[in-house]
């Protein structure tokens, strides 16, 4: 399958700072992939440069299979970078009016996207007078207006109260449903970890990890705690590689055999008094990554 | 190319501080055109402020012959720092809103966006240009239908030409204005810089270069204010007694005519070579 998005060794300097840092990233085509990275690790410019607005120091982009920047890919690729940046003193259907004119984009699109964003009610209003969900809103639909194949949106639910966030989650999955492909880059790991397929982490300006999300989590386990405990050790092997922690048992075992797990143990005079699933969440993944990132380089 | 010129064209015509800006020029011309003179004109001879000027001469600079010389007799200083104003605003506002990253991740390149950006501001100049025309005709007519006074126009070529000169006076400031705001990405520096070079600057290098260092007029005669307002002397005509300040016969009509152009694709390339080579953070 051939990558939306091919990155690869991508650097960018500014003066003695080293923004982005030999970075490979892939994005393939449906997937939603997610982004992340601390506050300057190099998420936007890599992002900016993916959509053109800056060039790299060194290494190879190829995006849609062209050059960032160029009209045909510009042209089927919607993004939303950093904040929505649009003008004041227009109102919302104003601002996704002359986007169309400037994207060549059927003005029937428009009402199409505000319905989507569910902004068609505050569309006459001035972008000025809106909240910063709207504001928030009215950029991603403004990234859709040209109901592009790749859609990049850095940071889309900032802003957002806890509906809004949903709503944009639920946003963001249709999108990766209807076949497109998004890049999504986020803070809120647990929103990256309920929409995105995969995530590359980006720490100090370089790629730290890139996998699909279960991955990246790592095998899932079991945990139990059940007498006599040498005895269960032994039928617990049989399901998968055991590790004692304190007085529990660790097993690293598909959590939907759990049901199995406990009949077994019984069936086999051991009195089971806990049993729960224990899954790394991205974040802590996250946190492991960067935090040793920020040791090494120290 | 289209389509970015009709969003440009649509961002011009509903931003207020375009019709402020136009309603401050055409206000400015209003006034020192026909309402100071016709004041003086009403009060008569005895008055300090006609400094002895016979009333039928201040009447005569009222009437429809001498529309050209109140439509554009201020383009050089006053609208010109209204058009350089202008330039400033248009393109230093995308990147105080940060509104350049967004048009330039549409489909146009940064070249098409910028000419659409010059293009737009050449129509909004020209909107100006035969908006405060009409206006000053319409005063014309008024005073000429009230004082008696004798209709007669300047000849239709002598009108294009003197508009099409007052045009490219003020297109060369708003350029200018847009060049500024492209190697500031501001607003406010280009503007206090532009207005401080129009208002004062040029004024003052003429002056002692005529007074101090007549060797050096080589000098004044080819910055932008002489010129424009060498080009604004010579399509109207105007006698230099009648010439407000700014319009002088410094350098002949067809020399300021070139010069002028030449500033206008200085500024123009210099605000496209930026814009392509830069990165947009």
């Amino acid at each position: 399958m051939d990558a939306l998005i091919e990155v690869s060794g991508l650097t960018k300097r500014y003066g003695d700072t080293l923004a982005v840092d030999g970075v490979d990233l892939t994005v393939l085509p449906g997937e939603v992939y997610g982004f992340l990275g601390p506050n300057g690790a190099g998420k936007t410019t890599t992002l900016r440069i993916l959509t053109g607005l800056i060039a790299p120091t060194s290494g190879d982009v190829r995006v849609l299979g062209g050059a960032p920047g160029r009209a045909d890919v510009l042209g089927r690729t919607g993004s939303m970078i950093e904040s929505p940046a649009l003008y004041p003193y227009l109102s919302g259907l104003d601002n996704l009016r002359l986007l169309a004119e400037y994207a060549e984009v059927p003005r029937k699109r428009i009402n199409e996207v505000l319905e989507l964003v569910d902004l068609t009610d505050r569309a006459r209003d001035r972008f000025s007078t809106y909240s910063l969900g709207m504001k928030q809103r009215l950029g991603v639909a403004a990234a859709l207006l040209k109901d592009p194949e790749l859609v990049i949106l850095d940071e889309p639910t900032n802003g957002l109260d806890p509906a809004g966030m949903r709503d944009m989650r639920r946003l963001i999955r249709e999108l990766g449903s209807d076949g497109r492909t998004v890049l999504l880059s986020s803070h809120l790991l647990g929103e990256v970890q309920q929409i995105c397929d995969r995530v590359g982490i980006i720490n100090s300006g370089r790629m730290v990890a890139e996998h699909n999300v279960e991955e990246l989590r790592g095998e899932q386990e079991l945990v139990i705690r059940a007498t006599p405990r040498n005895k269960a050790h032994d039928v617990l092997a049989g399901f998968g590689t055991v590790h004692q922690y304190d007085d529990t048992l660790r097993v690293q075992v598909d959590p939907q055999r759990a049901a199995e797990v406990n009949r077994v143990l019984v069936e086999a005079g051991i009195e089971v008094s806990e049993l729960r699933s224990t899954e790394r969440a991205l974040e802590d993944v996250f946190f492991e990554l960067t935090s040793e990132e920020k040791a090494d380089v120290g | 190319m289209l389509g970015s010129y009709r969003a440009e064209v649509l961002k011009l015509r509903k931003r207020s501080a375009v019709w402020v800006l136009f309603g401050a020029g055409l206000v400015l011309s209003l006034i020192f055109g026909y309402l100071l003179p016709y004041l003086g004109y009403a009060t008569g001879d005895e008055n300090p402020q006609t400094d002895g000027i016979p009333r039928s001469e201040i009447l005569r600079g009222m009437l429809p012959e001498r529309v050209l010389d109140n439509t554009i007799g201020g383009y050089p200083i006053f609208a010109g720092a209204l058009a350089l104003v202008l330039g400033a605003i248009v393109v230093g506002g995308e990147y105080t809103w940060g509104t350049l990253k967004t048009i330039l991740t549409q489909r146009p390149g940064r070249g098409a966006v910028l000419a659409s950006q010059f293009l737009a501001l050449a129509t909004m100049i020209a909107v100006w240009v035969l908006g405060i025309f009409a206006a000053c005709a319409l005063c014309s007519i008024g005073i000429a239908a009230a004082e008696n006074g004798a209709m007669n126009w300047p000849a239709p070529l002598d009108i294009l030409q003197g508009l099409a000169g007052g045009w490219l006076v003020l297109m060369m400031w708003c350029l200018a204005g847009t060049v500024l705001a492209v190697a500031f990405r501001n607003v406010a520096l280009p503007i206090g810089l532009g207005v401080v070079w129009i208002l004062g600057i040029e004024t003052l290098l003429a002056g002692v270069v005529n007074s101090l260092l007549p060797d050096l007029e080589f000098l004044s005669d080819v910055l932008p204010g002489t010129n424009a307002g060498s080009l604004v002397f010579s399509v109207t005509g105007m006698a230099t007694a009648d010439a407000p300040p700014g319009v002088r016969d410094a350098v002949g009509g067809g020399r300021a005519l070139l010069t002028l152009l030449a500033y206008c694709a200085i500024f123009a390339v210099l605000a496209a070579w930026t814009t392509r080579r830069r990165d947009v953070t």
